[in-house]
């Protein structure tokens, strides 16, 4: 018998280890997998289509609920590059806040990746851990800004608000803790024979594909190619931190697994540098045109009642033109296409999303693998389907 | 757009214009952004050359996406983001097409195109030839109307659910 017989097989959309509804369409030779293709959408709610018709200080909460492990990493690619647009820049303090929340949103959203990749390759133990840890940095978010998940905290213009009384010890505290538990989850899987047997060598891709394909984050840096955007294009004030890039060098499940648990730990020393370099001073900008003023003077001057009702009822303009803002999300390279045709709302939002684009090289790393590896690819790439579909 | 003024040129322009003399091509400069101005006619062979050119190597397409001038003639801008690796550099690519009109895909020069460009041709219409395998990637297969162009409502329900006819 010469003929090769394949069969068909649906993973998904409502797969557990799919990470959300992604469906894959999988043709297998036994337990190898011969061709996989994703077919994606299941959860597109027309984001940018609904941006365009909202004041630019409504599209901030659609970005949250984009990547939704990562809210206020979306929440300052998209207001860095209104700021483009209108050619501000923030005040220090609301700078180093950012990039602080930025990077335990980092933490965050790494902590559910390593507890949600290990679970899948039957790690139970590491899941419960990690979500703990996790829960201290959605205490924190709940505390800038009220909410836990969607917080949308970053403004055009700085921040909703100052940082509340005594966040700066809960911060120092976590930090305080974190290194000696990541070290922890590190003893449970680095060295676990079964771990390295189920990620070592599966999933690879060479650095030349992945630069072809798109791919961007610590899934790149996992292959040994340098690239950072943090580093190589430093936005709200990254050149003064220091910190180190995560290199791999297989470009497998186990490097990215060891990529993203070095980025965690680069980001403590990020948010350990923020804490002791945090400047005093406002959090916005100085311009009645684009910030509301404060309560108590709407009441007493006429201009600041005048700036108030605009800004509620209006919102700002923005000058016409079109900026393209990247910044360096947990998934990778998030970057925002911002056209603006001079008015209120926005003319066109495209936002670049890592998941979308890591997603497509899926099929290169899993074809000629076992079934059983695709569980642990999926899961290496992190990716978040709200972002992928938008 | 009166902002948009002639920029000084760029590194990147100088060894564009140097290694590739006949193509024409026009460069704005907003906000330290350099875009140039191309023609579909020249986008394949401008961006091999900024991707195999050992000056420039553009070698990592960040973003593709489109924008509707609803009004305007040509319709439509087809907008490429593109990074240099090695240099650290960045630069924007964008052409005019008119309704109807197909670009060249591409796909042959940069692989992760080729769903940037399904998602074009999903959400606004726009064909590109040569890609590989050009169907909707968002909206379902069946799906009429390209919900990105400007023409097109913001809540709008299918046929099928309007009448009732889910299933039939």
């Amino acid at each position: 018998m010469t003929e090769r017989r394949t069969m068909t097989i649906n993973m998904g959309p409502q797969h557990p280890s799919t990470h959300g509804v992604l469906r894959l369409v999988l043709e297998l030779d036994g337990e190898i997998v011969v061709r996989c293709t994703p077919h994606i959408g299941y959860l597109h709610t027309g984001m940018e289509k609904i941006a365009e018709s909202k004041r630019y200080q409504q599209v901030i909460p659609i970005t949250d609920r984009m990547d939704y492990l990562a809210p206020l990493s979306n929440n300052l690619a998209y207001v860095l590059a209104v700021e483009k647009l209108l050619g501000i820049e923030v005040p220090p303090r609301a700078q180093v806040i950012r990039v602080m929340l930025t990077e335990l949103t980092r933490i965050a959203s790494h902590l559910v990746w390593l507890a949600t990749h290990a679970i899948d390759i039957g790690a139970m133990s590491v899941f419960l851990y990690a979500f703990r840890e996790r829960e201290a940095i959605v205490d924190m978010y709940e505390q800038v800004s009220g909410a836990r998940m969607m917080s949308s905290y970053f403004r055009v213009g700085g921040l909703f608000a100052d940082l509340p009384e005594g966040f700066e010890r809960t911060v120092q505290s976590f930090i305080a803790s974190f290194p000696d538990r990541l070290a922890e989850y590190e003893d449970l899987l680095t060295k676990n024979p079964i771990w390295i047997e189920r990620t070592r060598g599966v999933g690879v891709i060479k650095p030349e594909d992945a630069v072809d394909l798109g791919l961007s984050g610590p899934s790149l840096r996992a292959c040994g190619i340098a690239w950072d955007i943090r580093k190589s294009n430093p936005y709200s004030g990254y050149e003064q931190f220091r910190f180190e890039m995560s290199r791999g060098t297989h470009g497998d499940v186990y490097d990215r697994y060891l990529c993203r648990i070095f980025e965690m730990q680069q980001s403590v020393a990020i948010v350990r540098q923020t804490l002791e370099s945090l400047p005093g001073g406002p959090v916005v900008v100085a311009d009645p045109k684009l910030i509301p003023p404060p309560k108590p003077m709407v009441k007493q001057s006429m201009e600041a009642l005048i700036h108030h009702f605009l800004l509620w009822s209006a919102g700002f303009t923005v000058p016409a033109g079109e900026v393209y803002q990247s910044i360096e999300s947990p998934r990778g390279e998030y970057g925002v296409y911002l056209v603006s045709d001079g008015s209120n709302t926005p003319y066109r939002v495209h936002f670049r999303a890592p998941s979308f684009v890591n997603l497509q090289s899926l099929p290169r790393m899993v074809e000629g693998r076992l079934v059983a590896d695709l569980v642990a690819i999926i899961g290496s790439i992190d990716i978040v389907l709200g972002e992928v579909d938008r | 757009m009166d902002n948009l003024k002639e920029a000084e040129e760029d590194l990147t322009v100088s060894k564009l214009r140097e290694g590739f003399p006949e193509a024409t091509f026009s460069v704005r400069s907003f906000r330290n952004e350099t875009t140039l101005l191309i023609k579909p006619g020249d986008l394949i062979r401008i961006c091999r050359h900024l991707k195999e050119d050992p000056g420039l190597l553009y070698d990592f397409l960040s973003d593709l996406t489109a924008v509707d001038r609803l009004g305007d003639h040509p319709r439509f801008e087809v907008v490429y983001h593109l990074y240099s690796l090695q240099y650290k550099r960045w630069i924007g690519l964008k052409l005019h097409v008119e309704e109807g009109e197909a670009v060249p895909s591409v796909t042959s020069v940069w692989g992760t195109a080729n769903w940037h460009e399904r998602e074009v041709f999903d959400m606004f219409g726009i064909r590109f030839e040569g890609h590989p395998d050009l169907r909707r990637i968002l909206m379902p297969e069946e799906w009429e109307g390209c919900p990105l162009r400007k023409d097109y409502p913001v809540q709008a329900a299918p046929k099928w659910w309007e009448e009732g006819t889910a299933g039939d």
